[in-house]
């Protein structure tokens, strides 16, 4: 990996950053992609065709949507949430349902501002707090601010930091100064869990969403998450962008021995998408990712389709989305 | 130079989109002429369609609900107006079918014409007549208004397949009511044909979903799925015992009439805003009287 990246000259101060950001460094994706090798899209996207023809139905599929409800981190990300909305979305995380078969989300995902109020409300519960810090979603603002950020809701009680690296500084090639980052938020986690979020639909390219899968996981350590999206840029999680990331986890876990976990998010709204991301993890991971410790949905709309598939199972008849609580559909 | 012949795939009109069922099967029905040579392959629409078209219905819904019901009658009137102008086609879609002779087929477009009219006028007068201020003991005023349901299921006749669609689907439609319809099982092309007039006249998609299929394989889930708040169907006593029951379980408005029950689509008498009254909510509100 060092040599990979020793011309990169690090930078001290934010006008270094801007400086260099002007001067694309094409040998340093070169070599990068001579280690990590590239990705073949045409085989990716076929591949993933193939993960949404599997039939899976009754009790693998109930099976499914069950574990699917116990991975989803869910989520409010607006500018309108109050600590009344949270208290709500965290007695749902709770008891998604009146069913007592079906489980406890496995993480509610807020803005740092309101960790302290999901905390009392989830104090006494396996359900993590995640937070989204360093200035979510563009990540533009000096690297001692985010820092903070980081710090301030880990003192406030989160048990998760959802990151987002810096875009501009990886499209500029400045792979070194990318990890700085990421380690300096690693540090400021103490031992709360981190995602980094790469947010895939900026990188532009397949090869681009694995080397910056390479270069977050190189840094981060075991049991840490990468996440495809922040769910606020046009697009978002697909089949295939995710598909590059386990595949980058797979050979990351192979030549290490380090696992690393997954979350897709952003665009994943109903139970049979979540299914279809839940095969691509069975056919690339295997049974050890297929828990909330290492695969992880971020959504805040498709734990209520889960719920609505699940009570289709149990009565066999279609349901109105508006039966379940926080539903935005009424017609 | 002996041309190749070119034949039509019938597929069904679901949200603005023209599909085949999801299953890929279909059935084939013969034209009823002497050599009974093959109509088409009608997709056998399952249950999973009807979902699909119940989603679809949905996600048009608030608009269609939200807009003026002045332009849910110019909308209404405009498939009249294709209607008008593809008549032939539609007679002879009937024709081929064995619906009827040319003579009834040519009535029955011509009926099917002046029902919508018919309902295009009602769109902005139902209110006036369904809706009222009650007198009440105090300053208040109180009103009681209609306002549309939401998805209804349509379950067509095969006695008329063209006139007792519409006769159902426009009066429920024209208050911000969406629908998903079962076309005729006997002869479900007049629908396909029909799909196709309703993909050119202003109405969303969405609006007026139409599968085609096995009435078995479908009233049950018509029953049972609680989306779908009020069905107005054509069917048979069993049939009516099986609606009832899904009904009560999943708490829907029915309309069930029996075949043979006297319905004479082509007279006045079924036509009213009683038709538009089965398919509405009432609304009342009080709103204090200022000085």
């Amino acid at each position: 990996m060092g040599a990979a990246v020793k011309s990169v000259v690090m930078p001290v101060t934010e006008g270094d950053i801007t400086s260099i950001m002007t001067v694309v460094n094409r040998s340093s994706f070169s070599k990068l992609f001579d280690e990590i090798g590239s990705v073949d899209q045409v085989g990716i996207e076929e591949r993933v065709a193939k993960f949404t023809t599997r039939s899976i139905k009754k009790g693998s599929k109930l099976w499914g949507l069950k574990t699917a409800v116990s991975m989803v981190d869910l989520t409010t990300l607006e500018g309108k949430d109050t600590p009344g909305k949270v208290a709500s979305l965290c007695q749902k995380a709770r008891h998604p349902s009146s069913d007592p078969e079906i489980p406890p989300v496995a993480a509610v995902c807020i803005y740092p501002f309101l960790v302290k109020h999901a905390r009392k409300w989830l104090a006494d519960t396996a359900i993590k707090v995640a937070s989204v810090a360093t200035s979510f979603p563009s990540g533009q603002s000096p690297l001692e601010l985010r820092l903070d950020e980081v710090r301030t809701a880990v003192s406030d009680g989160a048990d998760e930091i959802d990151m987002v690296i810096n875009r501009g500084l990886f499209l500029s090639g400045e792979f070194r100064a990318v990890q700085d980052e990421i380690s300096a938020v690693v540090e400021a986690c103490g031992d709360a869990q981190l995602k980094v979020i790469l947010e895939v639909s900026e990188l532009e390219t397949y090869d681009n969403i694995r080397a910056a899968s390479f270069l977050a996981m190189q840094v981060i350590r075991s049991g840490d998450f990468i996440k495809t999206s922040t769910g606020k840029a046009s697009g978002a999680a697909t089949l295939a962008n995710t598909q590059v990331m386990l595949e980058a986890i797979r050979d990351f876990y192979l030549a290490t021995g380090i696992p690393i976990g997954m979350k897709p998010a952003g665009g994943i709204r109903t139970a049979k998408q979540a299914l279809h991301y839940l095969v691509a993890v069975k056919e690339t991971l295997g049974d050890a990712w297929l828990n909330s410790s290492r695969y992880r949905f971020g959504a805040s709309s498709l734990l209520n389709d889960l719920l609505r598939q699940i009570e289709k199972e149990r009565t066999g008849a279609y349901q109105a989305p508006y039966y379940f609580t926080e539903a935005a559909e009424s017609y | 130079m002996q041309r190749i012949p070119v034949t039509k795939t019938p597929k069904v009109y679901v949200g603005g989109a023209f599909i085949r069922s999801e299953s890929g099967r279909v059935f084939p029905v013969l034209k009823k002429n002497a050599a009974g040579t093959l109509l088409g392959n009608i997709p056998q629409c399952t249950r999973k369609d009807l979902r699909n078209a119940v989603e679809a219905a949905a996600k048009a819904g608030p608009d269609w609900a939200k807009r003026t019901p002045y332009n849910r009658g110019q909308i209404i009137y405009r498939l009249g107006e294709m209607l008008e102008a593809r008549s032939a086609e539609m007679a002879d879609a009937l024709v081929i079918s064995g619906a009827g002779s040319k003579s009834v087929a040519a009535k029955e477009v011509s009926a099917s014409v002046d029902r919508l009219i018919y309902y295009a006028g009602w769109a902005d007068k139902y209110e006036q007549v369904l809706g009222n201020t009650n007198p009440v003991a105090g300053p208040f005023f109180n009103f009681t208004v209609a306002e549309p349901m939401g998805i209804i299921g349509v379950i067509a006749d095969d006695g008329a397949p063209l006139l007792g669609l519409l006769s159902q689907v426009a009066p429920i439609i024209l208050s911000g009511n969406t629908v998903v319809c079962l076309a005729s099982q006997e002869f479900p092309y007049p629908s396909i044909v029909l799909g196709e007039m309703l993909a050119t006249s202003d109405l969303p998609g969405g609006v007026v979903n139409i599968l085609t299929g096995f009435r078995k394989e479908m009233v049950p889930t018509f029953a049972t799925h609680t989306h779908i708040r009020g069905v107005s169907a054509i069917v048979s006593a069993e049939e009516k015992k099986e609606l009832g029951m899904g009904a009560a379980e999943s708490i829907k408005r029915v309309r069930a009439r029996r075949r043979g029950d006297g319905l004479d689509w082509m007279s006045e008498k079924s036509q009213s805003v009683y038709e538009i009254r089965d398919f509405v909510e009432f609304k009342t509100t009080w709103h204090p009287i200022g000085a």
